[in-house]
């Protein structure tokens, strides 16, 4: 589990990945094929659509609260899950994070993880930091444990291996695991959860990550469905728990709407077959659960896009993954291509402030600002709002104050500006724009047949032979009507 | 809604527009300023020709500013603010006289309505001048279908067309279900559904030329649904989204084309009516 450089990080950029994975008539089919499923079920669980925009109204309402009392909620937070027994940990990097987690194993000379679902220990890098100190983390969500036997990385939040087929997963099995598998997609779980049973007995400590964690009672909630989670949480002595700091909100009533929205968002499932509420150790008179809980909260650069009000909207994310899914652009590239932890359309406004901008600096270009990700947002993150204010950032010249995302200005051309620049002569003027249009119709016969990247997958635009200026004159001019005159 | 207004093709994502407060629309007024956008101007000048014809068919004056170029969304969309203001200021001045402006492009008079005050922001007066506009804005299908309360006599053959909404038309402007009823008001012309029909046509301005080989996956696979639709053409509202599918479609050879609903509807209904 040493090898880590999945194939499709091979190419460095993102048009060199996307190019590849247009290519490949597989991966293509995969993803429309399930990403249509998921709309499809997405639009059955929201069949009432004032229901549907009431609740995502509320949805919004409740992030925006909660973040908007977001250091009072932590304090509470901690106040609470200590009290119930929960230790809490802080991390502001990674590196931390992975320090903290580490420690913890170690103070229990764990040498099995067993993990639940988590973006944030995607987020860590946590399976490599824990295998380079000969500690073994084995992923348990099905999707999760099919990518880590194949060395790749999650191309979806919600389901990290959908980017292969059953053929593919049999494939896979057949050859890692050394048993003769068929592409049924029973025998495909069966044999998944046989392996993973014997891990969840046999491991040290469990990790988990959190969907909601509510700062009145100083509860976790998880939800998921294979169960997996409640094993990985249970089972081991030691349950570890990694979230984002921005996951707290205030009370139980909270996470009512939350959870809802979150599960007809992701898969259309009015809940999920398990929702764990996890409120400290197992208590003296208890049969079962883990000895220690802790939890890990990590900022990761949330707190600088929490300072900036305008970017702040992407804390509100639940993670339901309902924006990759409506993805024109998603579809067709798949997640790998983003090349981080986070894809899709909410992976380009999060990852700015986690990376910085310059290392992920066609994400904000990389859309055709189509909209249909914010119309679903089930908490209604104005995503291409986003996406736009990012692209400014990404054209600022350099020295520019204040620099409001990490990495601001990574896209920053003199050529460019100055040809914007000249444009902007263009439609100000009105002399130059009529030149310009005179010249375009009268000359038309001589455009280029070549017009760049647009030439590549049309013909070139031909001018009209008259412009819309000069035929609405004339017509103007010999109707009924008088027309402006120019 | 009825059954006309959803998406009814496999795989569609059967969304409603997005909810804003349900606009209110003034009487019709005796006069309207086109604003004819430069992609109409420059490669689709009939389809701004025949708005205005439409227009002045509903007994509305229409006044064509010389002075108008673009509405400034091209360096918008690109992150150069400065520059998008510099040519949205040329435009808001032009536009000041009160006029209702009527803008044959979901796209462009999205702009207008949404985008303008965000470009103003910081200026009070000039963001009071861009929030009058946005509110004397209207897409063409708009003015004519909630304004001018239009009743089409289809004087055309029997006809099968499949309809091509933008996405600004359809997320910003609210206005994806006006081409709809105005088509619908057509006796001889049947809408298909084409497959994903809510998707993207995969322009997005800049974006088509910034990743072309994305951007041309998704305008494939809707020239694709468009011809396998069995309609014998394409209309849109957007000339955007038609310089795109038609730009592929001329380049494969297909006979198969996109048209701008204004010429569509003049062809079949225009004249006295």
């Amino acid at each position: 589990m040493n090898q880590r450089i999945p194939v499709t990080e091979l190419t460095s950029d993102f048009k060199g990945r996307a190019r590849e994975a247009l290519a490949d008539s597989q991966l293509r089919s995969n993803f429309r094929t399930a990403m249509d499923s998921l709309m499809r079920k997405r639009a059955d669980a929201f069949s009432d659509e004032d229901e549907r925009e009431g609740l995502r109204e509320l949805g919004n309402h409740i992030r925006a609260r909660s973040l908007s009392n977001l250091p009072d909620l932590l304090e509470q937070l901690e106040t609470r899950l200590t009290a119930n027994g929960i230790k809490v940990h802080w991390a502001e990097t990674v590196e931390e994070a992975n320090e903290i987690v580490h420690g913890l194993i170690e103070a229990h000379d764990g040498r099995q993880v067993v993990k639940g679902k988590s973006m944030v220990s995607e987020e860590m890098e946590m399976n490599d930091y824990l295998a380079d100190r000969d500690i073994e983390c084995l992923e348990s969500d099905m999707g999760e444990y099919i990518v880590q036997l194949d060395n790749e990385k999650p191309s979806h939040i919600i389901m990290p291996a959908i980017h292969k087929n059953a053929r593919q997963v049999s494939a896979l099995f057949n050859e890692k695991l050394g048993e003769h598998v068929s592409e049924d997609v029973d025998e495909l779980i069966q044999t998944g959860r046989r392996i993973l049973r014997r891990k969840f007995l046999e491991a040290d400590v469990g990790v988990s990550g959190v969907n909601f964690a509510i700062a009145e009672t100083g509860t976790l909630l998880l939800v998921e469905n294979e169960g997996n989670g409640r094993m990985s949480t249970t089972s081991p002595p030691v349950h570890i728990a990694v979230t984002g700091i921005e996951k707290v909100v205030s009370n139980l009533r909270d996470v009512v709407p939350l959870v809802s929205l979150l599960t007809r968002s992701a898969l259309g499932q009015p809940i999920t077959t398990y929702v764990n509420l996890i409120s400290g150790p197992r208590k003296p008179d208890e049969l079962d659960g883990p000895e220690e809980v802790h939890l890990v909260l990590l900022d990761n650069g949330r707190t600088g896009a929490f300072t900036d009000a305008q970017m702040r909207q992407t804390l509100n994310c639940i993670r339901c993954g309902a924006c990759m899914n409506h993805c024109p652009v998603y579809t067709r590239v798949g997640g790998h291509t983003y090349g981080e932890v986070y894809p899709g359309p909410i992976g380009k406004i999060v990852t700015p402030h986690m990376v910085g901008l310059d290392q992920v600096p066609d994400h904000p270009s990389a859309s055709s600002l189509c909209g249909a990700c914010g119309e679903v947002c089930p908490v209604k993150i104005p995503i291409p709002e986003l996406l736009q204010r990012l692209r400014q950032e990404n054209v600022q010249a350099p020295g520019h104050e204040p620099v409001s995302v990490k990495g601001a200005g990574s896209k920053y051309s003199r050529k460019e500006r100055l040809m914007w620049r000249a444009w902007v002569m263009l439609n100000t003027r009105p002399a130059f724009y009529k030149l310009f249009l005179w010249g375009a119709t009268r000359f038309r016969a001589l455009a280029p047949k070549k017009a760049g990247p647009w030439t590549e997958n049309h013909s070139a635009p031909v001018p009209a032979a008259r412009s819309l200026h000069d035929l609405a004159r004339d017509h103007l001019k010999n109707s009924d009507i008088l027309g402006e005159k120019s | 809604m009825s059954e006309l207004f959803y998406d009814a093709a496999p795989n569609a994502t059967r969304v409603a527009p997005a909810r804003e407060t349900e606009r209110r629309y003034p009487d019709k007024p005796a006069e309207v300023s086109l604003f004819g956008t430069c992609v109409v101007d420059l490669f689709f000048p009939e389809a701004g020709l025949d708005a205005i014809r439409l227009l002045e068919q509903q007994g509305v004056r229409v006044h064509f500013p010389q002075q108008q170029s673009c509405c400034g969304q091209p360096a918008w969309t690109s992150g150069y603010r400065e520059e998008a203001r510099a040519v949205a200021l040329a435009q808001l001045d032009l536009l000041d006289d009160g006029r209702p402006v009527v803008v044959p492009s979901g796209s462009c008079a999205g702009m207008f309505r949404h985008h303008y005050r965000e470009l103003f922001a910081e200026e009070p007066d000039n963001l009071r001048r861009a929030e009058e506009l946005a509110e004397r804005t209207f897409e063409l299908t708009e003015f004519l279908l909630k304004v001018c309360k239009v009743q089409l006599v289809d004087r055309g053959e029997k006809h099968k067309i499949a309809l091509h909404t933008s996405c600004t038309a359809r997320r910003e402007m609210n206005t994806h279900l006006h081409a709809r009823e105005l088509l619908a008001q057509l006796d001889n012309v049947e809408r298909i559904d084409h497959d994903h029909e809510s998707e993207c046509c995969g322009f997005g301005g800049t974006f088509s030329v910034r990743m072309p080989d994305i951007s041309g996956a998704m305008v494939l696979d809707k020239t694709t649904a468009l011809r396998e639709s069995g309609a014998a053409e394409a209309i849109s509202a957007d000339c955007g989204c038609l310089m795109n599918i038609n730009g592929v479609l001329e380049k494969q050879q297909q006979t198969f084309r996109g048209r701008h609903l204004a010429s569509f509807l003049w062809e079949r209904c225009g004249g006295e009516q």
